[in-house]
């Protein structure tokens, strides 16, 4: 599937209140592209009820319920059984969340959904911070990042997500990222085929919360992917595939580039690199990294 | 109609079967977990057809009630102290979304420490959440108002959910005979929900996204609103009942002998019921004493009490407390009436934590009142005081 032959579904309306080169419209244009209209979207507080834009408007072309920040898992469970109850089994319910309300104040109810087996596609929008609050650390944030909360650099490194998402063993979970539109469109439309929980990570790099201009979205993503800070990958039933670049990287085909050149365009990594370069927390970063990828090759090649 | 002796909990599984919900969220807690256990009886028996998500929390339970409420169908859960209070955020979220979720809360003390013990803090701290709230006296009580909340709850011009509390262990694990009317009977009381709105792709609508002021203002009044009707329809509704199915509880506020009386006593749940000894047995005594027991605290009965005012000098027992102020039916009550009625309300705290209130200490209680001699708001039987 290239770009140009993605269907012309838009449920993203003009008229929506997101900020300049912001990723998660662009991953939700790709997601109704792939999921299209016979789908119920549950949002919990993030980025996205502000994009929706203001009551009694919306940008959305599917019915959306708006739901407390910790809730978007337990809320879709609800809508699902209701679908199931009235015969409207063929309808997809998409839980949209961001990385805090999926790694921190919404993994209860995540965990829980995946553990019921609930019918839907959960996707976490993930751009490394509480973007909608202005930019404090969650459990997505990257050792060393700034944050309003980590003023001197977050001192932690983040959680694996996806290793959480695999120890419930669902059908279909994945790793994807906003600048490869056909990798995440393609693994939206293999969740929407899979019966049972579906979880989608969307790396999502954020202008205003990493500090970078609003035209670089898609080259800050393409970036996390080719440093190897961000893998795209799939599990299907355990089986774990790596996809592009990261299949290169995971098999030594391709070097992965060294994560300074990412985040050496991000302002809120300047820290790190002035007024001297903290060279200590950039090997930190590095060997954290090359340790995460070892892990991968040790378990999945 | 058949008689069914059973406990408050397996009373309450049997109506909310009955009623037919299409999907059930719940998550155990004592006193609550004969409910959830009942329920997941019916669903073995294949009693009840609807889906029973066992959810990981309180939080969770009224989440799913809210999403499939959203989706268009009748929904149902129950909880206890802190389950209840979990929930909190979202008790305001299903009210303010106008979902008709209804819910059995099991009264019980607040921790720590821990006690399973009936005291009603635990509702009476949810009361500003937007949500009916009903108080039982007794088991055929909660059978009867579960299914007119339903019916309540769905109404158009109320659309507000409804908590049906009742006290821990006095009703919730005690067995009561209790006429179950036939399914049919039932059937054609409370028909198939018809959402007004819900969330359906061939209408696209985008619920709770952001609101400005001025609409926010306006929905807020729309709940209040709507509160004033269920004032309205709550009575209606519990008419209908009794015509069809002969059994009455009262409207917003059961009345137990006050006619004539001089003196009335006002309280809520299993208090409530075994004031009914007390005042027959005052009567005996000759002292003109009569029962209100309050079965809605939220629309709260401000009319109807202060009618019971300009006749009566009032008597209030409260089983919570408002730290820094006092009991929270007692401040209603005084509330109803000003500058409307100089009657003298007595303010009584009792039973927290449990402790038992018998038919003899709501005497005590009265006589103490009918006196004169109490101080504002009084805690009765205080042990070293």
């Amino acid at each position: 599937m290239a770009i140009k032959d993605l269907p012309d579904t838009e449920c993203v309306l003009p008229g929506s209140a997101a900020c300049p080169g912001c990723p998660a419209t662009m991953g939700l244009r790709i997601v109704f592209k792939a999921l299209g209209k016979n789908t119920i979207m549950v949002v919990p507080a993030c980025c996205t009820a502000v994009i929706e834009s203001l009551h009694p408007h919306t940008s959305f072309d599917i019915p959306v319920m708006n739901i407390a920040f910790e809730a978007a898992a337990a809320g879709a469970s609800g809508v699902e059984a209701a679908l199931r109850q009235q015969g409207k089994e063929d309808t997809t319910v998409v839980a949209w969340a961001g990385d805090g309300g999926t790694y921190d104040i919404g993994i209860q109810a995540l965990s829980g959904a995946l553990e019921r087996q609930t019918n839907f596609i959960y996707i976490c929008y993930n751009n490394q911070i509480y973007s909608n609050t202005g930019i404090q650390r969650s459990g997505a944030t990257p050792y060393g990042a700034w944050t309003t909360t980590t003023v001197g650099g977050k001192t932690e490194f983040r959680k694996e997500m996806g290793e959480i998402i695999q120890a419930h063993h669902i059908p279909y979970s994945a790793q994807t990222c906003v600048s490869y539109p056909e990798d995440l469109y393609n693994k939206l439309k293999k969740a929407k085929g899979i019966k049972g929980p579906k979880y989608i990570e969307i790396m999502a790099p954020c202008p205003p919360g990493w500090r970078f201009p609003m035209e670089k979205t898609v080259e800050m993503g393409t970036m996390a992917v080719e440093t190897g800070a961000w893998a795209l990958y799939e599990v299907e039933n355990d089986k774990m595939t790596f996809n592009g670049k990261s299949k290169l990287i995971l098999e030594k085909k391709i070097e992965r580039k060294p994560i300074e050149e990412w985040i050496k365009y991000q302002g809120r990594f300047r820290h790190l690199f002035k007024p001297e370069k903290d060279v200590k927390r950039l090997k930190a970063i590095e060997e954290h990294t090359d340790q995460m990828w070892d892990r991968y090759r040790r378990c999945y090649l | 109609m058949t008689l069914m002796i059973d406990t408050g909990n397996y009373i309450a599984a049997k109506a909310a079967i009955m009623a037919k919900p299409d999907v059930v969220a719940a998550y155990p807690i004592t006193p609550q977990t004969t409910l959830v256990e009942g329920i997941a009886n019916y669903v073995k028996t294949g009693e009840f057809k609807g889906e029973y998500i066992c959810v990981e929390s309180e939080h969770s339970a009224m989440c799913a009630c809210i999403g499939a409420s959203a989706a268009g169908v009748r929904t149902f859960t129950g909880t206890s102290s802190h389950g209840l209070l979990l929930m909190h955020e979202m008790l305001h979220w299903a009210a303010l979304a106008r979902l008709p979720v209804v819910m059995c809360n099991i009264n019980r003390v607040v921790g720590p420490g821990w006690n399973i013990w009936p005291d009603e803090n635990d509702s009476i701290s949810q009361r500003d959440t937007g949500w009916i709230q009903f108080y039982c006296s007794s088991n055929q009580e909660i059978f009867d108002t579960i299914i007119q909340a339903f019916k309540l709850a769905e109404n158009e011009k109320v659309l507000l959910p409804v908590m049906i509390s009742y006290n821990a262990f006095i009703l919730s694990h005690t067995s009561m005979p209790v006429e179950i009317p036939d399914q049919k009977e039932i059937d054609d009381f409370l028909r198939k929900r018809k959402s007004k709105w819900k969330l359906d792709i061939n209408n696209p609508i985008t619920f709770g996204n952001i609101i400005l002021p001025a609409d926010y203002e306006k929905i807020r009044k729309d709940m209040q609103n709507s509160s004033e009707n269920a004032k309205k329809l709550i009575p209606e509704i519990a008419k209908e009942w009794k015509k069809k199915f002969g059994r009455y509880h009262g409207d917003l506020i059961e009345r137990y002998k006050c006619e004539n009386a001089e003196y009335i006593l006002l309280a809520m749940g299993a208090i409530g019921a075994e004031s009914k000894v007390s005042i027959d047995n005052l009567r005996k005594e000759g002292l003109k004493v009569g029962l209100a027991r309050v079965r809605t605290f939220r629309p709260f009965p401000k009319e109807d009490i202060l009618k019971l005012g300009k006749q009566a000098d009032l008597i209030v027992i409260d089983r919570n407390i408002s730290v820094g102020s006092e009991g929270a039916l007692f401040s209603e009550v005084k509330a109803s009436l000003y500058d409307k009625s100089d009657t003298k309300v007595y303010g009584f705290i009792a039973g927290l934590g449990g402790k038992d209130v018998t038919y003899n200490d709501i005497e005590i209680i009265c006589k103490k009142a009918i006196k004169g001699k109490v101080k504002d708001c009084e805690w009765y039987g205080l042990e070293g005081v």
